[in-house]
Parts: C-alpha cells; sequence; structure tokens
C-alpha cells in the first residue's frame, strides 16, 4: 500500500465536511435573509439581530444560561480533575469499581433518566426548583466529562517529575501546583470549556430540573423552535455559533503555543545539562 | 504525616461523594418511586417514607409498595413496549449508518499527512461545540417541505414542484438528525485506534501479494474493531433514550422512548409510571453501559 491520501480518501474527507458545515452555514447565511420566508432568500439584512436585542425573554434566558454555564464549568473542573488524579494516581482502592462506574455511566447515559432522577432527588430532599438545581444538575454530569479529559492528560505524562519533586521534600499539596497542574492545565482548560459548552446546550436536564423563574436559553430556543423556524431563532444560533468558534479557536492556538514553547524549554534543559 | 493522608482522603472523597449523593442516590429514589402509587399530593405518590413515624410505620409504608407501575408499563395494551423496540430498532440502525458514514471519514483522516492531521481532527470536533439543538434546528429548514432541499430539487427540476419530498417529519428525518448529531462521537474513536495503526503491516501483505481489499479486511478493520466499538456503544446508548431529535424532526407516529417518557412525565404527569420507564430503559441498556465502562477503563489503563 502507498502512503498517502487516495482519491477515496480525499473524496470521503471532503463530503464528510461538507455534510457536518453545509447545514450550519446555511443557517448562519438565512439568519441575514431580510424576509421572514426562512427559505426565500430577500436581501441582506440585519433586522432580525437588531429585533433579537429587543427580546427582553430571550436576553433575561441568555443571562441565566451563561450564569449557570460559567458556575458548572468552574465547579465540575475541580471535582472533575480530583476525580481524575484519583483514578490515575491512586492504584486500587476500595469501591474504585464503583467510582469509575459512576464516572463514565453519565457519559453515556440517556439524558432523559439523569433529568428525572437528579429532579425526584430534588423533591425529595424538598429543595426549591430553579437556577441552583439547574447548577447541580450539569455539575454532575459535566464532571465527568472533565476527568476523561484530565485523565487522558494525566496518564501520558511523565510521572518522574512528580517523584523527583517528592523526594527533594515538596509537599504532595505544593508538587500538584508548581508540577503537576501546569502540565496537566491545556487539559484543564479544554475541560472547563467542554463543561462550559455541555452546560450552556443542555435542554433536557434543564427541563427536569428548572422550577418557576429560571428558563434557560435552549429552553426558551425550544419552546420557539417547536412552533416553527424563525430568522429570530437563526440569529440567536447564529451569535452563539460566532462566540464558540471563536473561543475554541483562541484556546486551541493558545495551548498549541504553550505546548511549543514547553518543547522548547525542555529542550534548552536538555542541552544545558 | 496525618495530615498527608488527610489531603489524599479529601482528594478522592469530594468528587466520590458528591456522585453518590447526585448520581447514585438518584436511581435508588427513580426506583423506589417506580413502585409507588400516584397520588395527589406535594410530592405526587404514595407512600412517602416518614421516619419520624417509627418502625411500624415504615413497614406500614414499606408494604404499600407494588411493581403495579410495571405491570401497567409492559402490558401489550399500552404503547410502551412497541416504544422499547422501535427505540432500539431507530439507534441500531442510525449506529449502522453512522459507521458507514464515519468509517471512510475517520479513515480518511488517519491516512492524512501528519501535518494536516491536527486541523482536521479540529474541524470535526468544531460542530460538536456549537449547540446540539441548534444543530437538530438546522436541519428543520433543510428538510421541511418548503426547505432548501426541496428548493434545490425544485431548481433542478427533479422534483416537481406540487409534490416536495416529505422528509421532515418521518423516521428518515430522525435517522438523518441523530447520524449528523452523533457522527463526531463515531469518528473519534474510529480515527483514534486508525491511527496508531502500522503502516508497514499493509505494506508487508501488499509485498506478499495481497490486494488491497482483501488486506483492508484482514488486517486494517480487526484491527481497528476496539474503536469500532467504542464509536457503536457512545452512538447507539444515548441514541436508544433520544427526546430533541424524534421531538422536532420525527412525525407524530414515530415512537421513541425517550420521548414517551417526557410525555408521560410533564403531559400526563404520571411520576410513578416515568420512573417505572426509566429504570426499565437503564435495565435494557445496562449491558452496553457496562460493556462501554470496561472498554473506557481498560483503554485508560493501557496507556
Amino acid at each position: 500500500m502507498r502512503k498517502g491520501l487516495s482519491w477515496f480518501n480525499v473524496s470521503s474527507i471532503a463530503l464528510g465536511f461538507a455534510f457536518l458545515y453545509i447545514p450550519i452555514i446555511l443557517l448562519v447565511i438565512y439568519s441575514f435573509n431580510a424576509s421572514r420566508m426562512v427559505t426565500v432568500w430577500a436581501g441582506f439584512s440585519t433586522h432580525w439581530y437588531w429585533q433579537l436585542f429587543q427580546n427582553q425573554q430571550l436576553l433575561d434566558a441568555a443571562w441565566v444560561t451563561l450564569r449557570v454555564a460559567f458556575l458548572t464549568a468552574t465547579v465540575a473542573t475541580v471535582l472533575g480533575t480530583l476525580a481524575a488524579i484519583t483514578l490515575t494516581r491512586y492504584g486500587r482502592f476500595t469501591g474504585r469499581t464503583l467510582f469509575s462506574g459512576m464516572v463514565y455511566a453519565p457519559l453515556v447515559m440517556p439524558e432523559v433518566i439523569t433529568g428525572l432522577s437528579l429532579l425526584l432527588l430534588f423533591v425529595a430532599i424538598g429543595l426549591d426548583r430553579g437556577f441552583w438545581t439547574i447548577t447541580l444538575a450539569h455539575i454532575t454530569f459535566t464532571l465527568c466529562f472533565v476527568s476523561v479529559v484530565v485523565q487522558s492528560r494525566l496518564v501520558t505524562f511523565d510521572r518522574s517529575l512528580e517523584e523527583a519533586a517528592l523526594d527533594l521534600g515538596c509537599p504532595p499539596f505544593k508538587t500538584f501546583f508548581v508540577v503537576t497542574l501546569p502540565i496537566i492545565l491545556p487539559a484543564v482548560i479544554s475541560g472547563w470549556m467542554l463543561a462550559f459548552t455541555l452546560s450552556l446546550d443542555d435542554l433536557v436536564i434543564a427541563s427536569f430540573t428548572t422550577g418557576p423563574g429560571a428558563t434557560t436559553l435552549p429552553m426558551r430556543i425550544y419552546s420557539q423552535v417547536r412552533l416553527g423556524v424563525t430568522p429570530e431563532i437563526n440569529a440567536a444560533c447564529t451569535i452563539l455559533i460566532a462566540i464558540v468558534t471563536v473561543v475554541v479557536i483562541f484556546v486551541s492556538i493558545m495551548t498549541k503555543r504553550q505546548e511549543i514553547e514547553r518543547q522548547k524549554a525542555e529542550r534548552m534543559a536538555a542541552a544545558e545539562g | 504525616m496525618a495530615s498527608k493522608a488527610t489531603g489524599r482522603w479529601l482528594v478522592l472523597a469530594v468528587p466520590y461523594l458528591w456522585l453518590l449523593a447526585l448520581f447514585l442516590v438518584p436511581f435508588l429514589i427513580v426506583f423506589k418511586i417506580s413502585l409507588s402509587q400516584d397520588a395527589i399530593a406535594q410530592p405526587p405518590y404514595l407512600p412517602t417514607f416518614d421516619l419520624s413515624g417509627g418502625w411500624a410505620l415504615f413497614r406500614e409504608n414499606f408494604a404499600e409498595l407494588s411493581f403495579e407501575n410495571y405491570g401497567y408499563v409492559l402490558s401489550w395494551d399500552n404503547e410502551f413496549i412497541e416504544a422499547y423496540g422501535s427505540s432500539l430498532w431507530i439507534a441500531g440502525i442510525s449506529t449502522i449508518l453512522l459507521l458507514l458514514v464515519g468509517y471512510p471519514i475517520a479513515y480518511g483522516m488517519a491516512r492524512a499527512p501528519k501535518s494536516i492531521r491536527p486541523t482536521l481532527l479540529m474541524l470535526v470536533i468544531l460542530p460538536f461545540w456549537t449547540s446540539f439543538l441548534i444543530r437538530v434546528y438546522a436541519w428543520i429548514g433543510i428538510l421541511s417541505p418548503e426547505g432548501l432541499l426541496n428548493q434545490l430539487l425544485f431548481a433542478l427540476g427533479i422534483v416537481n414542484r406540487d409534490a416536495p419530498l416529505q422528509i421532515l417529519n418521518t423516521d428518515t428525518a430522525v435517522y438523518i438528525g441523530i447520524v449528523y448529531s452523533y457522527l463526531p462521537f463515531m469518528i473519534l474513536p474510529l480515527y483514534a485506534a486508525l491511527e496508531k495503526m502500522d503502516e508497514t503491516l499493509l505494506e508487508a501483505a501488499a509485498d506478499l501479494g495481497c490486494p488491497p481489499f482483501a488486506a483492508f479486511w484482514k488486517i486494517t478493520w480487526p484491527l481497528s474493531l476496539p474503536g469500532v466499538f467504542a464509536g457503536c456503544l457512545l452512538c447507539f446508548i444515548p441514541a436508544v433514550g433520544e427526546f430533541v431529535i424524534p421531538d422536532l424532526l420525527g412525525g407524530s407516529d414515530t415512537l421513541m422512548i425517550g420521548k414517551v417518557l417526557w410525555t408521560e412525565f410533564s403531559v400526563n404527569r404520571s411520576w410513578t409510571v416515568s420512573s417505572a420507564v426509566a429504570v426499565l430503559l437503564l435495565m435494557v441498556l445496562v449491558i452496553p453501559i457496562v460493556f462501554y465502562q470496561n472498554l473506557q477503563a481498560r483503554e485508560m489503563e493501557r496507556r
């Protein structure tokens, strides 16, 4: 077999990416449509964006969603990183199987089950449903995603660095912040982002665990989508897509630069030694 | 020394207790409520265990639990069994479609020059970062009778304007929606497995006169099986319980258990029946979930 791409490889990649991107691109294009009819192009207009910024309900929902997502991502990153350390560094301990089961199961658990079970818990303990219950629910299912991302970094890095620090008398707590954390930081950051976007995105679990007064953006969009496609929703979606795209590209450039610098520093250290 | 052990213990205990309280305990509650009866009360089921009533009351409450809801769900008169069956069917067909669509893409990516692989990988992941709801919504505008796909087909003269293709609100739309939304979950494990593969194996096969297709079938495919299993499970399990896609793209006759559970809960307001539906769904999925967990844990330990 020759190395390199055959026409079959190239066309399957091209078709695959076309399939992945065309629907999103069409959605963005039609958010600039002057006509209320979504499928008829009537010229360029930013009318729907102005309309959007006057929709107080939508803005309120966006604000709730951002607060939930920010809190969720922050707490889930801490808990998920702790869980990842436990699973990669503690070896065998009693209850490990149960623990790893609880970390991996939510990754594939149908959302309706997670949502229903959390709702029933909140009702059983008499917690008022709203902002905080959504946040608790989101932390629970996103921390597992963070843990998997951080774990994959923890298992590939050179443990002798940690051991060296410990041998030299550095306390474990300090070793973590001085040695381990800087190395796994890119994974921790992408874990945070993953948790943030998962929370931003979630409709089903939020719908189960919410109460009066806390409506998230996906819930608001969903209730409008059920009534049909409107250019206003296209505009809202376009803004969300733009934010996510900018953040993802920015972070991936940052982590790549950091990686290159780290490699350079390592090479220099090796040359000096 | 004591503080070191305490620190170690805390690192373990915090996420452990969190998951116990907010992941495991809720399931036990769901199970308990699935054995209860609906009631006009707050919360809307009976019995509620009141521990202040002492042992006698506890036993009395315990005796009130029954499997009645399961009988209701599993009776042929209701649509639940049909919904479980059709969910498994739709998820199964979708998973096969995902494999057929995802494999050539992952294969092409793994054979691409090393320098462009990270970019290709990022392009696969990027749509995954945009909202699930938005991606499903995008297809409504494409598939509806006056949608963009039909407009294109009208313009090309393939379809008559008076008889547009009816895709939205059919099972076909649900398949398209699932394949579209889950594609990155299929491509990523496949790519991870294919990328690790040793190219020299294929060269050896070619040198010994093995035709490319046979080489693929005898070498590449078996070596990519861990990725195939991981990808299929990662798509199949959540797809069985899918709610948003059948609700937005499917028709009124598209029966999926996630949607049935939601309706039972939010429209019929029967918390006990929806709990029983959830417990049974979990029992259907427990084998693939355990299988998936083992695959994940083994993968992490191997590295």
